[in-house]
């Protein structure tokens, strides 16, 4: 009798345990989904490419609906949420911290300057995908040098990359044009682009919005890959890499190779983005390229919940709509333009800690974690009552 | 594996050890803390390369055996506490112990061909009737540190056999089990024997004694006896290692007759 009563309450203690807080915004679990009951197709492909159409449609919609000024925010906002959704796999779900996406991002951006600079430019798409291998071999020869790092090791190491490779912008000045760096020429909008904002809206297709445009397809383009991924069986075997070594060392997993592929993946986004970012800024210099671009980048993944793509898209948008907002704010108070342009990086600060106190799994992560004990609990209870039936 | 030594720095952890699993076969490695029994576990892993002697797997010598290799050879392996995966649901915990099986490249996941999803689901398939088998299909959408002690080992027990290996290695499976827990420990595995082989750690005599086809006991590095569980109860070298530790010898001493006593209940 006792000893029924007392085996419900002690595997309750145990749910109340959260499974591996920081990464919480990782488990988007693959094994669960066609379990839960759910509109969407089963297929994975229909589903993501519903969800790409829809983002698409909505993505339109924003653009349309928005001032030039924000549709030059917009266009920051994706190349960041590129590269904040590559590191995201890296880190979120294979484990690998990465201080140097900065750097991966100015190889993409200084290719991409480097390819448009000749006389008949190659087309866009050719130089964005150049853009990301060059960033995917340099991501190899780093992946291959972390994947046999941990932690602090691995941090200092990718820290070198991030403080590094700017520099050799600088050293070869004649190719990379040195602290002034290069001039991007933006190619033209096509004619197609011109009609079909004219038809959506009849707004002027200005080159902001052209860019805009080429941001958001790329980032779209971007994060449906990185979400088939991450729902595979890849994104599962990353997983267990960060989970738990010496298992799934025997669960067949090569590790060395798993922890490459991951930052393989990650550098082609970080590729993308970089080439992204200069043609929305039309310029590549390593001023554009500091730790605090790395930085940055992993912030907004934290706040948004490691491994989760929406959470880096959400934690990019903090990144580039906070310091103006903070900015505005500050100016409404009757500050000056200097006092209230410093007040972006006290608020962000200020959010980030309110943010880590709080939510500490990020945006995404806390509402998974949530979603999480609460089926975790009705489990319990229905074994509970289940127990109390048999008796 | 024949004539295994391995030595950390100066220690002797095994001597010329030597020690064959036959097909089918429950085997059971026992000995005193610290004779080995671990060090000899990961020799067979890979995860420590042996000073000398040679292991062989199906009549060929492995050289240079790598931890990721085992499952494809058909060597499965639990590990001392449960080691699961803590982010991830127990069904997938299993789903990644059935890696070996899984055909789906990286180019199919990264489209999300039908080729990856129907890989997917023959994986979750397998996992699925891998827990079933072990009684913890309920459990399949749970976090495993949500679990209790008992239900993580039968999960890591079910990721180990997803892989359907041929030789499988269980280290101290019944740690932290009660009385009828380890009871059907012993149930299962003896329904596993036949079909695969077992080479089995254990501190508990009772369940070593009653499950196991043989058994090989090292003590301080080295093989002291090796024989069925009765040749080995009788070896008056396996009673001294054992009653021979003054701060064990009770405990030990009352451990083998209650393994004598739970024989002659059977």
């Amino acid at each position: 009798m006792s000893d029924l009563q007392s085996s419900p309450s002690a595997a309750g203690k145990a749910t109340d345990e959260a499974p591996v807080v920081a990464t919480a915004g990782a488990n988007a679990s693959s094994a669960q989904a066609s379990a839960e009951r759910s509109f969407l197709p089963q297929s994975t492909l229909l589903r993501h490419l519903l969800v790409l159409l829809g983002s698409a449609v909505l993505a339109v919609a924003l653009l349309e609906l928005s001032t030039p000024y924000q549709n030059s925010q917009l266009a920051t906002l994706t190349y960041y949420a590129i590269a904040a959704g590559g590191l995201t796999v890296l880190t979120g779900m294979n484990g690998q911290i990465s201080l140097g996406h900065g750097a991966l991002m100015a190889a993409g951006a200084y290719t991409t300057a480097l390819l448009l600079d000749a006389d008949e430019p190659l087309p866009l798409p050719v130089v964005l995908l150049a853009s990301v291998l060059v960033a995917v071999a340099i991501g190899a020869l780093v992946g291959v040098a972390a994947a046999r790092l941990h932690g602090p090791y691995l941090a200092g190491a990718t820290l070198a990359l991030a403080v590094g490779l700017p520099g050799l912008a600088i050293y070869f000045h004649d190719i990379f044009g040195g602290e002034q760096g290069m001039r991007v020429r933006a190619p033209q909008a096509p004619e197609a682009f011109e009609s079909f904002i004219d038809v959506v809206s009849g707004n002027n297709a200005s080159s902001t919005k052209w860019l805009a445009y080429l941001g958001t397809i790329c980032l779209l383009i971007t994060y449906f890959f990185l979400a088939n991924l991450v729902r595979s069986r890849i994104g599962r075997t990353w997983r267990a890499v960060r989970d738990q070594e010496v298992a799934a060392e025997l669960a067949g997993i090569n590790l060395g190779a798993w922890r490459v592929l991951a930052f393989v993946v990650s550098a082609a986004a970080a590729g993308l983005a970089g080439a992204v970012l200069a043609l929305v800024v039309r310029l590549a210099a390593p001023s554009g390229f500091t730790l605090v671009l790395s930085l940055s980048l992993l912030t907004a993944i934290v706040l948004g919940g490691l491994g989760s793509l929406v959470g880096a898209l959400l934690g990019s948008a903090l990144l580039v709509f906070l310091p103006p907002f903070a900015r505005d704010m500050g100016a409404s108070f009757g500050l000056d333009q200097t006092e209230a342009a410093q007040v972006a990086p006290f608020v962000y600060g200020v959010v980030l800690i309110v943010v880590m106190i709080f939510v500490p799994a990020g945006f995404v992560g806390t509402i998974r974690l949530r979603r999480m004990n609460a089926k975790a609990k009705k489990a319990m209870a229905q074994a509970a009552a289940d127990a109390a039936g048999r008796r | 594996m024949t004539g295994i030594s391995v030595a950390f720095g100066g220690v002797l952890a095994l001597s010329d050890v030597s020690l064959t699993v036959e097909p089918g076969q429950v085997h059971g490695l026992i000995g005193p803390n610290g004779a080995g029994k671990t060090t000899l576990f990961n020799v067979a892993c890979g995860l420590v390369r042996p000073t000398e002697g040679r292991i062989s797997w199906r009549g060929e010598e492995l050289r240079r055996l790598r931890p990721a290799q085992l499952t494809s050879l058909g060597i499965a392996r639990t590990l001392q506490g449960v080691g699961l995966f803590a982010g991830m649901t127990v069904l997938e915990n299993v789903m990644v112990g059935a890696h070996r099986h899984a055909r789906a490249g990286f180019l199919s996941a990264l489209l999300a061909l039908p080729t990856s999803d129907k890989d997917e689901q023959r994986l979750r398939e397998r996992a699925m009737t891998a827990l079933t088998e072990l009684g913890a299909a309920r459990y399949a959408g749970r976090y495993p540190g949500s679990l209790p002690y008992p239900v993580q080992k039968r999960v890591a027990l079910a990721r180990a056999l997803v892989s359907e290996p041929d030789l499988l290695m269980l280290d101290e499976p019944a740690s932290g089990l009660s009385e009828d827990e380890m009871h059907e420990l012993g149930e299962l595995i003896r329904s596993l024997a036949g079909r695969v082989s077992v080479l089995l750690v254990e501190h508990h005599m009772d369940l070593v004694m009653r499950v196991c086809d043989r058994i090989t006991v090292l003590d301080s590095g080295k093989q002291i006896a090796a024989g069925t569980p009765a040749e080995v109860q009788a070896d008056p070298a396996v009673t001294e290692a054992y009653l021979g530790d003054a701060v064990d010898a009770e405990a030990d001493a009352a451990e083998l007759t209650n393994a004598d006593g739970g024989r002659t209940h059977d």
